[in-house]
């Protein structure tokens, strides 16, 4: 969504029409917030009745059903609002995972979510006031617009207007509430942006992350900062160790073998020929070696193919069979392929070690703001990250992206895994691909 | 022999060259890029390409491409790929561009050079070459349920020999046993496999055992 424009400022040189275009759009977006209060007002219900029941249980169940509900809401007035501003308004929620119970709890310590609950009382009332303000002013405009033609068509008497000082009763003198219709026309042009910025920053104020939500952003930001450059260190440290004690000393060892073979070449040149056919199995070997310390680095058909030929032959190498869709209109950045590619390749691991699968599936697709990798298995289930160290190392590769994973593994499966990375994709193309490998 | 080699790094394409001149091949041209690699196969139609997977432009799967699409312009054109590492992926989209006459090889193997030179002449023969790499994954991931599971262990060996490429002769001396050994563990697998051997060449063989372990 490209919001940069405000709308409720005028823009420079825009004109009369240009305003006057501006200042219907303003109106229409008034509508919208009158309509969007007709589902708040029933969030509001149920959201107080929920809370105050909540001690019995039964609204314990109410809650877990309208908190979710109240969030999609404010996540559309969050989008409105953002967008007749001209700015983006974040999503200010704690983020985490794990069952009904652990939801609930991380809901009553969420602020935003306590936030969103007092915005649906605010909404239905000022909220809605303001709103049905900015769509009046327009109403009146049009009402004295029409005036003089209901007077003509409507029976005598219908719409005589006693103004105190004279009373406006005849066809001629009907034609005078054109005079009130540029007056509301007047108000309109004058208040309509006010009163409808005032109705966005109404929902700016109440529904985007407050200080505190800041802060414990930025604690987020660092501690996966901090995380991400020492797993990058250790990854240094591990690709240095593998060099130096693979490859390295597979070409010392080749050196001396090749040294000994041209001091034997004359003398013994049989055990010359054993040495030099010795050397040529030290250079697979060390070959072998450096493959493997690359495909951990960066792996070559990840660069070669992108995610979509990266993932589909991790599939083909998996020894069950696994149905693979992917549907990615472009390729996400490259840090963002990599920490995907290795994350699904963890995952695939696990299925191929623990879950006993007889079959897998990936799902690849991007809704325009986020990459969501589905990955799924036939398999026992029970799956944790408290369990494996290697789905809780999935989750930190991802939280450096602001990355999620979320699992479901019920003990008897089916095991699903969700990963999803914010991210936009470069250079629009299509290829989607699917298959079963 | 005719061949057109394709590789972007000059040591290897030298040393390729070399060795191949060394065993009587003729190099007509050896090439750098992609792009002069489709010129140089339709302006001499060599009897083999030895083309490097990686090359400029994008040093992605250039050599693979051109590969692919050189046979679709000459079908059955025979291509040896080199790569600095094996992909079942790009194997199989070697194997599905055409009836055989393809190989897919480790560069690593260049260093046998008997085995290398081998495989060479089994592709221009319009054979099929797998690095044994390839073909190890291929029969490892047979699900436990397919007829594949049922071989014994010797007769996987001698499978995935053949999907090499080797000739019955020549797995016999692998393996080191006799000729007559090998074609009866040959007949007991494609029984196995429900396969028919009405045709003995390697290149009908292994294209069969593929094509049945890509099912």
């Amino acid at each position: 969504m490209s919001t940069t424009v405000d709308l409720t400022r005028p823009v420079k040189g825009e004109g009369f029409r240009g305003g006057l275009r501006r200042r219907l759009a303003l109106t229409g977006w008034s509508v919208v917030y009158i309509c969007l209060a007709v589902p708040a007002v029933v969030l509001l219900c149920a959201l107080t009745a929920g809370l105050g029941v909540a001690v019995v249980g039964v609204g314990l169940l109410v809650l877990l059903v309208f908190v979710p509900l109240t969030a999609q809401l404010t996540n559309v007035h969050r989008r409105v609002s953002g967008r007749i501003l001209g700015q983006r308004i974040e999503s200010p929620y704690v983020r985490g995972h794990g069952g009904p119970r652990a939801a609930l709890a991380r809901w009553a310590g969420d602020p935003a979510r306590w936030r969103d609950f007092a915005w649906t009382y605010v909404s239905v009332c000022i909220g809605w006031a303001m709103a049905w303000l900015g769509l009046g002013l327009a109403l009146a405009v049009v009402w004295y617009a029409i005036f003089p033609f209901l007077f003509a068509i409507t029976p005598d008497g219908t719409f005589d207007t006693d103004y105190g000082l004279f009373v406006l009763d005849t066809q001629a003198e009907a034609f005078l509430e054109w005079v009130l219709m540029l007056v509301a026309f007047g108000l309109w042009w004058g208040l309509e942006p006010l009163v409808v910025r005032w109705r966005a920053l109404l929902d700016r104020v109440l529904l985007s992350p407050s200080r505190g939500a800041l802060e414990r952003r930025v604690a987020e930001v660092s501690q996966s900062r901090a995380e991400t450059i020492d797993h990058s260190a250790a990854e240094l440290r591990r690709i240095e160790r593998d060099l130096h004690d693979g490859a390295q000393a597979r070409l010392v060892a080749l050196g001396m073998n090749l040294g000994l073979a041209e001091e034997l070449i004359d003398k013994d040149p049989e055990a010359a020929g054993r040495l030099l056919a010795e050397a040529r199995t030290v250079t697979t070997s060390a070959l072998g070696d450096l493959r493997s310390v690359v495909r951990g680095i960066h792996p070559p058909v990840l660069a070669d193919r992108g995610l979509a030929g990266a993932v589909q032959a991790l599939a083909l190498d998996m020894p069950l069979p696994v149905a693979v869709t992917i549907v990615l209109p472009g390729r996400p950045p490259a840090p963002v392929e990599s920490a995907a590619y290795f994350a699904t390749s963890e995952l695939l691991a696990n299925i191929g070690k623990h879950s006993g699968a007889r079959r897998a599936s990936i799902d690849v697709s991007h809704d325009g703001h986020v990459l969501k990798v589905v990955v799924e298995d036939d398999g026992a289930g029970g799956a944790s990250p408290e369990r494996g160290s290697g789905l809780a190392g999935v989750a930190r590769r991802l939280s450096a992206f602001d990355g999620t994973m979320d699992l479901v593994s019920p003990a008897g499966g089916p095991t699903v895994v969700t990963l999803e990375i914010p991210c936009a994709l470069s250079s629009p193309k299509t290829s989607p691909s699917s298959g079963t490998a | 022999m005719r061949v057109v080699i394709a590789e972007d790094l000059a040591l290897l394409r030298d040393g390729l060259t070399r060795l191949l001149q060394a065993y009587d091949f003729e190099v007509v041209a050896a090439v750098d890029d992609a792009v002069t690699l489709g010129d140089a196969l339709r302006t001499h139609r060599p009897d083999i390409a030895v083309v490097d997977v990686r090359m400029p432009p994008t040093f992605t799967d250039e050599g693979l491409r051109a590969a692919i699409s050189a046979r679709e312009e000459r079908p059955g054109m025979p291509v040896l790929v080199l790569s600095q590492y094996v992909e079942q992926l790009y194997a199989r989209e070697l194997l599905g561009s055409g009836d055989g006459a393809v190989g897919y090889l480790l560069k690593d193997r260049v260093a046998d050079v008997s085995t290398f030179v081998e495989a060479v002449r089994t592709v221009a023969a319009g054979g099929t070459v797998l690095d044994p790499e390839v073909v190890s994954a291929l029969i490892a991931r047979a699900p436990t349920d397919s007829p594949v599971s049922r071989l014994t262990d010797r007769e996987r060996e001698v499978l995935g020999l053949m999907a090499q490429g080797r000739s019955n002769a020549a797995i016999a001396a692998a393996l080191f046993v006799t000729e007559k050994a090998i074609s009866k563990h040959s007949s007991n697998i494609f029984m196995k496999l429900d396969l028919h051997p009405d045709d003995d060449s390697a290149n009908r063989r292994v294209m069969a055992v593929i094509a049945y372990l890509q099912s």
